[in-house]
């Protein structure tokens, strides 16, 4: 993934807020051209790490480069790093085209060159006739947009977007994450997304850092951090996981050590199955809930651990659990997935916790 | 989501809410709640009668005394319309020169207190930690507390010529400004300052930082910032409070009669009209040249749009 020259080098990157340390000792290296996303719980430092490539915030220590140049000490006016806001921090005094072309304006180009660029850049989030409108005209999305029309038209080696979709409902937001998407195509620099949706992460990025505690606690594609996530605390983060603790994975996996086992990859059954590798465990049903592409069954396996079993709504099957039933959870051997059980995040490191997390619509 | 997890064993008996009890006063509550007309009347009655009677018939009367005369023989106040007093107003020099330099004390103690408030607001709202904060609020505010008198009288002192300035100007070969205009107008800068600060600061809170990261990372450096965002954005504020020292200043006449030296101003003509020369519709007429002045000036600032955003 790292080029020559990365468009964003940090090394040793710290920041402390009086005894607080937000930003831990982090080294990263983030491609040109890549969508990498920074992804973690409210606290964990992200928002932080954004703030101080942008330069709002002057690191404690630790170095920052941009293409190899050294910004640590830059003021953010000085710096090709542009930044869409968790609340758009759009001028509420200016028309739309005002806003897009402020960027312009404070470089100094005349009052036709910069607005004939500015409807090119809304046109682009095809916005073209809003551009007389007031911020407080539009809804948001169209504000959203605006705010990367404004970041995008000063041609930023660097976009930073914090949180920008937390604020949109969740249709709005899967449309912009697609349009998000394409743009980062259609300019090809490099975007670095603040969120805590894991799914957003999982679905926009190249690459995620996912960060606990001012740490980068695993670093990688969305595949490999959900397929072998490293600790207890990516595995409950990215997606959802049912943690067994070294006593239940002897009890159940008949391995040494803390494992994780994905909702997905258990299914549910009347009888214990055969096959290669195959493991089941008996239990009764706590819970059955219908999402519509499927229904998750939370079941309280006999062996102690409650677990949560995520069913596809597919042809054929009849989805009729009730609470109370009494079934059998079976896996494969090679879907589990061992995992460093030392590094437990401020999650509640038990799978039931989680289980209000994994219905759609409610993560984050 | 969460209920939807709950295991099942049987929940255990929760101790019971008391249910509301019905007093007169819930009755009355629940009258209110469902005629919003009288709970508007109730609200209102008692600041319109106040701004009805006392404040609205007080400014009539005046404008309304200010068209009588006074009979010079026996003093009384003659109720028949007439334009003398205005006339006379509007013409004589006495008045004129007086209303200048009325005005022109009032510009002057409004451009030195919005250049001592801009930078002092913009550190309390935006620089200053929140501890700093409170005790800078608590610093503006501290003088409010003493006497107006008070003041005027410890600059009088201040400015006397065996006072503090005289004192710290001497070494260098500097004498103290004595009493006169400048006097006047250094006073009133400091008693109205907290005025002016106080609606700026409230202004630069309601900016939120976020706006001038945005400009800052959009290539705006600190003067650009300042003068495409910030300033726009506390326009209104600004005015607010220039609103409060232009007008404050035009209506004083104890500050000018302390440090002032012989210099008049509007107040002190309506003080000696309605004190020694016992001409009520003369003083009223005077009077009206301020309220006319700054009519003109909120006309002024209506026009620009600065209050739109208020």
């Amino acid at each position: 993934m790292t080029q020559a020259q990365p468009a964003i080098r940090l090394t040793g990157l710290t920041k402390e807020f009086g005894a607080v340390t937000a930003v831990d000792h982090v080294d990263l290296e983030i491609a040109a051209g890549e969508f990498f996303s920074m992804l973690g719980p409210s606290g964990s430092g992200k928002t932080t790490v954004l703030r101080l490539i942008a330069g709002f915030e002057q690191p404690t220590g630790g170095v920052i480069e941009l293409f190899g140049e050294d910004v640590t000490k830059r003021a953010p006016f000085d710096r090709d790093v542009n930044t869409v806001f968790q609340d758009y921090a759009l001028f509420p005094h200016m028309s739309v085209l005002d806003n897009v072309a402020y960027g312009l304006r404070v470089r100094g180009l005349g009052k036709k060159e910069r607005n004939e660029r500015a409807r090119r850049a809304l046109a682009s989030v095809r916005l073209e006739q809003m551009a007389d409108r007031k911020p407080s005209q539009l809804s948001g999305g169209q504000r959203q947009r605006v705010a990367l029309a404004r970041a995008t038209v000063v041609q930023p080696k660097v976009l930073l977007l914090d949180e920008p979709l937390g604020a949109l409902d969740l249709k709005l937001r899967e449309q912009m994450q697609v349009e998000l998407k394409q743009i980062q195509r259609e300019l090809g620099i490099t975007f670095i997304f603040v969120t805590h949706d894991q799914e957003e992460a999982l679905t926009l990025s190249d690459r995620i850092a996912v960060f606990n505690a001012g740490r980068i606690e695993q670093l990688g594609t969305p595949a490999e951090l959900y397929e072998r996530p490293v600790s207890r605390f990516v595995a409950d983060f990215v997606g959802t996981s049912n943690l067994f603790d070294p006593e239940h994975s002897l009890a159940l996996l008949e391995r040494e050590g803390h494992h994780s086992l994905r909702p997905e990859k258990m299914t549910v059954s009347a009888e214990v199955q055969h096959g290669d590798g195959v493991r089941n465990a008996a239990g009764t049903v706590v819970e059955a809930i219908y999402l519509g592409s499927g229904v998750r069954l939370v079941v309280d396996l006999d062996a102690g651990p409650r677990v949560s079993v995520l069913e596809q709504n597919v042809r054929g099957r009849v989805h009729d659990d009730e609470h109370g039933d009494r079934v059998v959870v079976s896996w494969h051997d090679g879907d589990v997935v061992a995992v460093d059980g030392t590094a437990v995040g401020p999650q509640n490191p038990t799978p039931t916790a989680s289980i209000g997390a994994m219905l759609p619509g409610t993560a984050g | 989501m969460t209920t939807n997890t709950r295991v099942t064993a049987p929940a255990p008996a929760r101790p019971s809410v008391p249910r509301p009890r019905r007093t007169p006063a819930r009755a009355a509550s629940v009258f209110l709640s469902t005629h919003p007309r009288t709970r508007l009347a109730l609200l209102l009655s008692a600041p319109l009668f106040w701004l009805g009677i006392v404040y609205i018939v007080a400014l009539v009367l005046l404008l309304v005394t200010a068209f009588w005369s006074v009979d010079s023989f026996t003093g009384d106040i003659t109720t028949e319309f007439t334009l003398d007093n205005i006339i006379e107003v509007l013409t004589g020099s006495l008045y004129q020169t007086v209303t200048v330099r009325t005005v022109g004390v009032a510009l002057a103690v409004t451009l030195i207190d919005v250049a001592l408030a801009l930078p002092i607001a913009f550190f309390m709202a935006k620089v200053a930690t929140p501890r700093m904060r409170r005790v800078l609020l608590i610093m503006v505010l501290t003088p409010l507390w003493a006497s107006y008198l008070v003041k005027a009288y410890a600059w009088r002192s201040v400015l006397s010529q065996d006072g503090i300035l005289e004192w710290l100007v001497a070494p260098f070969g500097g004498e103290t400004i004595g009493y006169g205009l400048p006097a006047t107008i250094i006073t009133l800068s400091y008693l109205w300052l907290p005025y002016v600060i106080l609606p700026i600061y409230a202004g630069l809170e309601r900016v939120p930082d976020s706006l001038l990261e945005a400009s800052s990372d959009l290539g705006g450096r600190t003067w650009p910032t300042l003068r495409h965002v910030v300033f726009p954005l506390v326009l209104p504020a600004i005015i607010a409070g220039t609103i409060f020292s232009f007008s404050l200043s035009l209506g004083d006449y104890i500050t000018v009669n302390i440090v002032g030296g012989a210099s008049q101003m509007l107040g002190n003509l309506v003080y000696t009209n309605v004190g020694a020369a016992n001409n009520l519709p003369l003083a009223s007429a005077i009077a009206l040249i301020p309220i006319v002045i700054i009519f003109g000036y909120l006309f002024l600032v209506r026009r620009t749009g600065a209050l739109d955003n208020l």
